[in-house]
């Protein structure tokens, strides 16, 4: 317990350390890798340790950013990290409930009752325009740098976003490889073996959509934080099937794969866009080579290594215990 | 484990000492350092444009014609000897986008000035981050009242005329012409309709006014909405795709009301190969002049045909030279305005080109350009232009303008004719 969190000291001095090498522009992918990451990180302990498909986490995002930017807006003198904790609770909330309902499904009902969560959710924004601005989002402005700090200000979103995001990463760590991390994986290995032992698998899985959710919330409610705007058009469902290809990508079952499949997610998209710009390619071939790189990019490493990445780098180092993050 | 967690309960109070949505009590702002993007023969700018997205459908030909102008301007030995490079960012019309692609701008690319954003949605999420980061933000594509605030934008100035002064021109147009007409509005759900109505309402009283999401483009609901209220006159406030839709689905319920459409979507051109495509992927043959005809429609820039006009001129030879494959639509002709109305104010600057100077120029009043109306621009107002002219859509596609340009202002001022004597693109000489 104590080495994840001496682990995440040394990952923060090296995240704020790297932060003064970069440029203020860099910072923000920084900043996204650690909001992602965290979202990933969610959907490992749902999918990859409860084995309970997702394909609704855009919307635990999205109930985090409307959270946070909501209060920012209506109830300004509350100080960021209530709003972020508000964020993580409203999204605990939903998880609940969607659990709740989710426990009783399976395979592609679970996955298609996920999925209408995060078609239909955003679209509620449409419903109260007013209140939640329809399609335009909410825009704000988060202040939270104390006066006497002198740096950039998106660097010190990178250090708030990544403190965030260890913070709850080891949480994580400790809760998953403890009691109820067994849990979870009896459950995910045989339900009916795991009843027999004792443990009751409804309430199983719905520990793990609130843990899950809880991330998903912190991490929409980092993104609306980082951005300075919630709008549906950031949670569409192609950002909940994003996070799970993520999550492939990085490795199933290990927050280290999390890691892996956030950078990948945001060094892919950033890099494509450059060498787009640097061909000067037409906008319709620009705006679609992100996705068709990262779909590569998916299909050869699950191809080549259905482990993910971190499957690559286990391979890679000699014998290392299970499941460690 | 108590007293630990009322230290940490201190050291979170501590370290976040205002509230998330308080403003810190200092604030940036432009400096006199050497400005950002401005080397010895170039200035970097930057833009943020709907090339795809649902207002791409009539906005995407604007950052086309804007660098046409630009072209235009650097064969032509540049301003004050340094080129002008634009850079096009897509967001899609998408505010988070917007947000993403302007930091990137501003924070890697380190562009001088953001130019022409386009998007009331879109560029009010940034704003106050351009604002902040001290980066000029002139001349945003988007008549919203919000570009008008010099207490608290200091840095952001509009272009177009604002959706109040051309809805009082509207409402004023319609309540003379119309008198016994129940008016209707079809509008953008967000300021472009709000501050668009706050004018219509000083003229007409409003039977039934329905609102549009851009991202959802199923409109029947709205106009069979405004159907049932019976309204003969419709105002749209809208983007060209959703005047195209809002006709489309008209024609298609049997209701054939007078449509009066605001500047932002009602160029003609634009709008007949809107309609034609929309009918083409709905399956159905649509006579696009048929539809348009007898379309009321305002405008503040000269009409991509009133070739007599000298600045018609110069967009004509340009987009010849250019873009010759673009339509010339007044889409484009409004980015080549646009990019002219910069390279003017780059021109009043300065060889000693700073980010605070160029503040100072569009503050000074001395940009007339190629509006039919003159820019209200000083310290106290960083409102675009001041009026409009208001127009009908012929059979053959040309336009007739059926009241000359007037001017007025956002509250309950008169509507006076637009002082006439233009100046022309050679009086002002911009290059060559």
């Amino acid at each position: 317990m104590l080495r994840h969190l001496l682990l995440a000291l040394a990952a923060l001095a090296a995240i704020v350390a790297l932060t003064f090498l970069v440029d203020p522009f860099t910072n923000i992918r920084i900043a996204t890798v650690g909001y992602l990451l965290l979202a990933v990180a969610g959907l490992t302990v749902l999918t990859g340790l409860t084995g309970q498909i997702s394909l609704g986490h855009g919307a635990f995002l999205f109930i985090g950013a409307y959270t946070v930017a909501l209060l920012v807006v209506y109830v300004p003198s509350l100080p960021f990290w209530v709003d972020l904790l508000a964020a993580a609770a409203a999204a605990g909330l939903a998880g609940v409930l969607t659990g709740a309902a989710a426990a009783r499904l399976h395979g592609p009902y679970l996955a298609g009752a996920t999925l209408a969560l995060a078609v239909g959710l955003p679209a509620i924004t449409q419903r109260f325009p007013d209140f939640l601005g329809g399609s335009n989002g909410l825009g704000f402005t988060v202040n939270s740098k104390p006066a006497g700090i002198d740096i950039p200000s998106t660097q010190w979103q990178a250090w708030i976003v990544w403190l965030t995001v260890l913070a709850a990463l080891v949480l994580l760590a400790n809760l998953t490889r403890g009691r109820v991390g067994r849990r979870l994986r009896a459950v995910r290995d045989d339900e009916v073996a795991a009843g027999l032992a004792g443990i009751h698998v409804g309430r199983t899985k719905i520990t793990a959509f609130l843990v899950s959710a809880v991330c998903g919330g912190l991490a929409g409610g980092l993104q609306a934080f980082l951005l300075g705007t919630a709008a549906p058009g950031s949670f569409t469902p192609a950002l909940s099937l994003g996070l799970l290809a993520a999550m492939v990508l990085g490795g199933v079952g290990s927050l280290w794969g999390a890691l892996w499949g956030a950078v990948a997610l945001v060094a892919l998209q950033a890099g494509t866009e450059e060498l787009a710009h640097a061909l000067e390619l037409g906008t319709d071939v620009a705006n679609n080579l992100p996705l068709a790189a990262y779909g590569v990019v998916l299909i050869a490493v699950v191809m080549a290594f259905p482990q993910g990445i971190h499957g690559l780098v286990r391979r890679m180092r000699p014998v290392k215990p299970e499941g460690a993050a | 484990m108590r007293s630990k967690a009322l230290v940490l309960a201190a050291v979170l109070t501590l370290s976040a000492c205002g509230g998330a949505g308080e403003t810190p009590a200092t604030g940036g702002g432009g400096s006199g350092d050497p400005a950002p993007g401005v080397t010895d023969d170039t200035v970097l700018i930057g833009t943020h444009q709907p090339l795809t997205g649902p207002a791409a459908p009539g906005y995407s030909t604007i950052s086309a014609g804007a660098k046409a102008m630009y072209s235009h301007i650097n064969d032509n030995g540049g301003i004050h000897g340094r080129k002008i490079e634009y850079r096009v960012e897509d967001d899609g019309y998408n505010p988070t986008r917007t947000v993403e692609v302007v930091k990137k701008l501003v924070l890697q690319d380190e562009v001088f000035a953001i130019v022409g954003g386009l998007g009331t949605p879109t560029h009010s999420k940034v704003v106050d981050f351009l604002n902040t980061e001290g980066v000029p933000d002139l001349l945003v594509a988007s008549g919203a009242l919000m570009w008008d605030d010099p207490a608290k934008s200091r840095m952001t100035f509009g272009f177009q005329v604002d959706y109040t002064r051309e809805g009082k021109i509207l409402g004023d147009y319609i309540a003379k012409t119309f008198p016994d007409a129940k008016v209707g509005v079809f509008h953008q759900n967000d300021d472009v309709g709000r501050d668009g109505m706050a004018g219509l309402e000083k003229h007409v009283t409003i039977t039934s006014a329905q609102g549009y999401d851009p991202a959802n483009t199923d409109v029947l609901p709205q106009i069979t909405a405004l159907k049932q209220a019976g309204a003969d006159v419709v105002v749209c406030e809208c983007v060209p795709a959703f005047t195209a839709l809002a006709i489309l689905t008209s024609a298609r319920i049997g209701y054939k009301p007078k449509f009066v459409v605001s500047s932002i979507g009602a160029d003609p051109r634009t709008l007949t190969g809107l309609l034609s495509e929309f009918g083409k992927r709905a399956g159905a043959e649509v006579s696009a002049p048929q539809l348009l005809t007898g379309l009321i429609g305002a405008g503040y820039l000269p009409d991509v045909n009133l070739t007599s006009d000298p600045w018609t001129a110069l967009f004509r030879e340009v987009h010849q030279k250019y873009i010759p494959d673009v339509p010339l639509t007044n889409t484009v002709v409004y980015g080549m305005a646009q990019a002219y109305t910069f390279a003017q104010a780059l021109k009043e600057a300065g060889r000693d080109l700073t980010r605070e100077g160029i503040i100072k120029v569009m503050e000074s009043g001395v940009l007339t350009g190629p509006g039919l109306t003159p820019f209200a621009f000083s310290p106290e107002s960083h409102s675009g232009y001041t009026g409009a002219y208001v127009f009908t859509i012929n059979a053959d596609g040309n336009t007739t303008v059926v009241q000359e340009p007037v001017v007025t202002d956002r509250g309950d001022g008169p509507i006076e004719p637009a002082p006439t004597g233009r100046k022309t693109p050679s009086d002002i000489g911009l290059v060559g």
